[in-house]
């Protein structure tokens, strides 16, 4: 028991850390780094609640995928930052008091609330015992077959995504020359090779 | 000392808000803005996987891997915005988008 608070206060206190340096770091791509840091204590936390394969995943996309987008774009964009930062610290007061209430708030309801008397009837997909399935298992046994439609629809907003972004940053050059492969094989000799009548003693 | 839903539900409040707190004082850099409105959603994350294995209850977990999907989709289409954006008018400032006059 020891053992499991001190592991969930590391990584709930590292995911904090991290995350209020992602917003106040003065270069972003100390932001980014900050981002994945925070993301793996999450996949920490999420090991801890035994919902290991959303933790894997959280690592692969937020990590593999999603950070080292930002990186891409923080590094290709030409900015200056620190003129982004003029203002910090006029909306800084505005900022921390709505957070600070939106935050008391939230807390109070988290204490306050408790669990239904229903909830346990509602339960539709119960979580099988760890020694039959592994929670990889039993995610793929309901998510499979019960919920195959939103998979597929999740696969589906993932293309959109692929090819709205494809769209929106594929741009032709006017003055690039490109190879025209149908072009060239449908050259003939006729097109391609013009004879002249070269005098002697004149250029052409 | 027992960690339990508590805890994980304290977190998740506590990483919303520094989302929340990251539009407020960021508010002329859009990448800062994406990257709060990851935190927000790894929070909600955080609370639906507590409360699918306080609860028992696989659903949570299957829902938190589509708001991952979605979060995947709006960070690339958002920075594929952010790249044209940049393309155009040579800045990301966000009160220089106004081409609109919205």
């Amino acid at each position: 028991m020891i053992v499991q608070a001190v592991f969930f206060y590391l990584f709930a206190g590292l995911c904090v850390a991290a995350a209020f340096m992602v917003i106040t770091a003065r270069n972003p791509v100390h932001s980014v780094l900050f981002l994945i840091l925070a993301f793996v204590n999450a996949a920490g936390l999420f090991v801890m609640m035994g919902a290991e394969f959303l933790a894997m995943i959280l690592i692969v996309v937020y990590v593999g995928a999603v950070a080292v987008l930002f990186l891409f774009v923080v590094m290709m964009l030409d900015v200056d930052f620190t003129e982004l930062r003029q203002g910090f610290l006029n909306y800084l007061p505005v900022g921390a008091f709505v957070g600070g209430v939106f935050l008391v708030e939230l807390l109070l309801i988290v204490a306050a609330s408790t669990i239904g008397p229903g909830a346990q009837k509602a339960i539709t997909a119960p979580i099988p015992p760890v020694e039959a399935y592994s929670n990889t298992e039993a995610l793929g046994l309901v998510l499979y077959t019960r919920y195959v439609y939103f998979f597929e629809i999740a696969g589906v907003v993932l293309l959109v995504a692929m090819i709205g972004a494809i769209v929106l940053t594929l741009r032709h050059k006017p003055n690039v020359k490109r190879q025209n492969i149908a072009e060239q094989v449908a050259r003939s000799p006729r097109t391609a090779i013009e004879l002249k009548q070269v005098r002697p003693g004149q250029g052409i | 000392m027992i960690i339990g839903l508590g805890h994980y539900l304290a977190v998740a409040a506590i990483l919303f808000t520094l989302g929340i707190l990251g539009i407020f004082i960021n508010r002329k850099n859009v990448i800062i803005i994406l990257m709060s409105i990851e935190l927000i959603l790894l929070a909600v994350n955080i609370n639906l996987v507590a409360y699918s294995t306080h609860l028992g209850d696989l659903v949570g977990q299957v829902f938190a891997l589509l708001v991952l999907t979605v979060a995947a989709a709006e960070a690339a289409i958002g920075l594929a915005i952010l790249v044209v954006y940049f393309r155009n008018r040579g800045s990301i400032a966000v009160e220089d988008i106004n081409l609109m006059k919205g």
